[in-house]
């Protein structure tokens, strides 16, 4: 940047150095307040003159040289604006200067370089620290401080250049008046004509590159953030004149980071949720009532069992786990109702029974000439009775803690086939349609049953010995039939060492019925699976792929154990999803005797047919009209 | 998450059954600050967990102060001892991309793939069956190379781009607004753009420079691929992924608290489309 101005003009400067220094400090001295209460009004008026800064370029050489963005006649504006400025810095390597011409220079390099310069800036950091005291009163004593050394030997002088000050400030009112940085531009101004005028020579051009230098120093942009400190304190200070806080310099680390905030943040949007917090609240409200009802010790889940335990005929409660979906989770809780107090639930009986019938009926009405088709549904599987097999446990979701728990309806067979089949996400609404190949008869509710039943059957277990069958169930010939239903907490039962459930997978037994290839129980078919209270003498790789299962016994005492799933309630598997294969065609009628049919008669055999009819007609002559047309007619069909 | 506040980070995503064990999350508190010391990361996170057969893998991540530079990997099985894990490649990815099914927990263990080259002998050119061994030390890189290159997630503003290039945390990011917390729009993938140049001007006309430098989350492939729920009455957003199920990123609204963690078999969800 100093390329642009020209060598005798530096050279012209150089005896200046010396005595212009101490005598343009004092200018900054005398300035300051002025420039304060101006700017202070300045803000006062135009209180969005803050944001002006920064779309208006600052001229200073070191912001010049920093900000990228300028545009190019800027630069141009601000080498030929500060001749003096350049030309001080040649002689006088020592002056403050100097040091901030390096300052000039550095700010590329690296942040560490401020600190070199400091001491030059020092007034200048004091002068717009005033200018801020003026505005929102901030504490500036440091600064002075700072400041002090540097300027003690300029004060002495003072009264010298009093008369010429006060000149200043009377031609310069005018000036000030357009905005902070307009007021910079007319300083310049200023201080260029004053070689002309020859009244003091090129003496305060000093006292400008020092504020220049502070500037540039204030506009130095942040390596880390890209934003400047002095459009930082003119954002500061618009905002602390806007909006006019009670005690201001109590929060101006606040409204500093409000400031900085405001640069990360979107406009706002003019569509603004009033209610954003509301559902917070909503939701605590709801759970209050867990808490209020249940005696306040224990965990939330036990808690919410408690609420539904106090609201149902219930026997036994359990977590059985948490079911992820898309867009709300479910809660699952498994429970046994009270004997005899079991909820109605015949409302709810197979569905697509009814609608077999209504077909038949429909086709009914037909007349009996047209072949009605013979395929019939195959028989629907019976759902196994309540209390029975999958059914065993009735299963209760809500989607959150306080949230209605929703009964889900009992599982059917068909239903656990087909889930078998397909791989959906829950959504988290319950009576959302399940659309999938094969169709799945049900909705969500029934689907999450009967995920919930193979999950169940699959991954429940128990240390070994912990459950025994129950001793009255005598008869050998039901313990198949029913496949022993009923198991008991063994009141014998020692504990396993924690070691031995640890390393061997024989110490675990499932406890809940095996899901055969057709459904819970054994239906009339004989399918015999393993019994239900089993070994789980499989290896650990194949327990653990299962359902991507948490199992979590609890090791510490080993007489407790507990089964908890919570996952997407998908079954895991190497490979990736198949659909199924779609049904095989039907096979079209074989070809035979009664589809295909016999050529036309032909002539010949038409005539040898008359022929041999003529001859029986012979012997009977009275009707033979008649006789050979209902023959051709014959023919024709 | 960021190791510093494990605790804290652990707790808000916990709701997807992905927790740890106290002793676990001990050692991991000592251990992860000993990492950053030894190795002089800027930032240390705890990645997750890939669920092994015979073990699991803990991993961690350290970040330079360039938040998108290329990140150190590092794991552990016991979550004491943690080594360096060599950068992913492409021809990695390719190598490792035929192994299917679960980890086995062993670094150290070689995967065998039967494959058929192609072997020119004179003029006769024959199909020879030639098994391959990898390793699964590789196959760890890539998966989680992979994984974080689809849906490591991090809230728009908590990282900014600097003037000069490099992106650093944003100290003064108080965490997102409540109705901004519902969108997708407003969580970028957590790695270098690649989308972004494919966008029209217009589209970017509209995009901060300083903050929207990075992929957006709503324009994943396949659409829905991202399960977002607010839990406990709005007070925490939670994203899954269901490419990468296993993903969970976490976010209190207003608060600085978020961070993503993998607990996983480390396999790509193939059947997504049928499962939507």
């Amino acid at each position: 940047m100093e390329d642009c101005i020209p060598v005798n003009q530096k050279i012209e400067h150089q005896e200046l150095g010396e005595t212009g220094r101490p005598w343009e400090e004092t200018v900054t001295t005398s300035q300051d307040p002025e420039l304060g209460l101006s700017e202070a009004l300045e803000l006062e008026q135009r209180p969005e003159t803050g944001l002006q800064p920064r779309s208006s370029p600052p001229r200073t050489p070191g912001s010049g040289a920093r900000t990228p963005d300028r545009p190019v006649g800027d630069l141009v504006g601000q080498c030929s604006s500060f001749p003096p400025s350049s030309s001080q810095e040649l002689p006088s390597t020592l002056s403050p200067l100097a040091l901030a011409r390096q300052d000039f220079m550095a700010p590329s390099q690296s942040d560490k370089t401020t600190s070199v310069i400091s001491e030059a800036e020092t007034p200048h950091v004091g002068h717009l620290e005033q200018l801020s005291d003026k505005g929102g009163s901030t504490p500036h004593q440091i600064c002075q401080s700072e400041g002090n050394t540097f300027h003690q030997p300029q004060q002495t002088k003072y009264p010298l250049h009093e008369l010429r000050d006060v000149s200043h400030h009377t031609s310069k009112q005018k000036e000030l008046r357009f905005d902070i940085f307009q007021e910079d531009d007319s300083n310049n101004n200023y201080h260029l004509d004053q070689p002309e005028s020859g009244a003091s020579e090129v003496a305060p051009s000093m006292l400008e590159i020092a504020i220049q230098n502070a500037k540039a120093y204030l506009l130095k942009t942040s390596s880390k953030s890209g934003l400047n400190l002095y459009d930082h304190l003119s954002e500061m200070l618009t905002k602390v004149l806007d909006e006019r806080p009670e005690n201001a310099v109590d929060i101006i680390e606040n409204i500093s980071q409000d400031v900085k905030m405001e640069h990360f943040s979107k406009k706002l949007d003019t569509l603004q949720n009033e209610n954003e917090m509301l559902a917070t609240y909503e939701i605590a409200e709801k759970q209050k009532t867990l808490f209020l009802q249940g005696n306040l010790e224990g965990a939330d889940q036990e808690l919410e069992d408690e609420i539904l335990t106090d609201t149902h005929p219930i026997q036994k409660c359990r977590f059985w786990g948490k079911i992820l979906g898309l867009e709300m989770n479910y809660i699952v809780a498994e429970v046994e109702f009270r004997e005899g107090e079991d909820e109605e639930e015949v409302e709810e009986e197979d569905v697509p029974e009814e609608r077999d019938n209504g077909d038949s009926e429909a086709y009914e009405d037909d007349e009996d000439e047209l072949p009605r088709p013979f395929y019939r549904a195959p028989q629907a599987i019976p759902k196994e009775e309540s209390r029975t097999g999958a059914n065993k446990y009735v299963y209760f979701v809500c989607n959150e803690p306080g949230r209605p728990w929703v009964k889900l309806p009992a599982v059917t067979p068909a239903q656990i086939v087909i889930a078998r089949k397909i791989k959906k996400f829950f959504t988290g609404q319950l009576d959302t349609p399940i659309i999938s190949y094969p169709p799945f008869p049900g909705n969500e509710s029934n689907y999450l049953r009967a995920q919930i039943a193979r999950i169940s059957a699959g991954t429940h277990v128990s240390p070994l010995g912990f459950y025994h069958f129950g001793e009255e169930e005598g008869e050998e010939e039901e313990e198949i039939e029913s496949g022993r239903d009923s198991f008991e907490e063994n009141p014998d039962f020692e504990g396993i060492q924690v070691i031995d459930l640890v390393e061997s997978l024989s110490n675990w037994v499932h406890h809940v019925q095996h899901i055969l290839p057709q459904r819970s129980r054994i239906h009339r078919l004989g399918q015999h699976g393993y019994p239900q209270i089993s070994f789980l003498n499989m290896r650990l790789q194949s327990l653990d792929p299962t359902f991507g299962l948490e199992h979590m016994p609890f090791p510490m005492a080993s007489k407790k154990f507990e089964n908890l799933y919570i996952g997407w309630g998908h079954k895991y598997s190497p490979d990736s999803y198949t659909p199924p294969v779609p049904p095989p065609v039907y096979q079209e009628y074989p070809s035979g005797p009664e589809i295909t049919e016999m050529d036309d008669p032909t002539v010949e055999e038409e005539q040898a047919f008359r022929a041999a009819q003529e001859a029986a007609a012979d012997s009977t002559e009275e009707n033979e009209e008649t006789e050979e047309e209902e023959d051709d007619e014959d023919d024709y069909d | 998450m960021d190791a510093e506040s494990l605790l804290l980070s652990l707790e808000l995503a916990s709701g997807s059954g992905q927790g740890l064990s106290p002793d676990r999350r001990a050692s991991l508190l000592t251990s992860l600050m000993l990492v950053k010391r030894d190795y002089r990361f800027d930032r240390v996170l705890f990645w997750g967990r890939i669920l092994g057969l015979v073990a699991d893998y803990y991993i961690a991540q350290g970040l330079s102060e360039d938040q998108l530079a290329p990140r150190k990997t590092l794991y552990s099985l016991n979550c004491m001892e943690w080594s360096l894990l060599p950068p992913a490649t492409e021809e990695m990815e390719t190598q490792t991309s035929v192994v299917k099914g679960r980890f086995m927990g062993d670094p150290s263990h070689e995967y065998e793939h039967t494959e058929l080259q192609k072997v020119n002998e004179g003029e006769k050119v024959f199909e020879e069956e030639v098994v391959v061994q990898i390793k699964e030390e590789k196959r760890l890189v890539s998966v989680i190379d992979q994984i974080d290159k689809a849906v490591a997630v991090i809230p728009r503003g908590a990282l900014f781009k600097t003037p000069f290039g490099p992106i650093n945390v944003n100290r003064t990011f108080e965490g997102l607004s409540l109705s901004e917390a519902k969108k997708l729009s407003s969580y970028f993938h957590f790695r270098e753009p690649v989308e972004l140049k494919n966008k029209t001007l217009l589209e970017k006309a509209e995009l901060d420079p300083s903050l929207d430098f990075m992929d957006s989350l709503e324009h994943d492939i396949p659409k829905g691929s991202w399960s977002v729920q607010m839990e406990r009455g709005n007070a925490l957003v939670v994203l899954r992924s269901l490419l990468w199920p296993g993903l969970t990123f976490y976010h209190a609204p207003r608060t600085k608290n978020y961070g993503y963690i993998y607990v996983g078999t480390g396999e790509k969800n193939l059947d997504l489309p049928f499962m939507l």
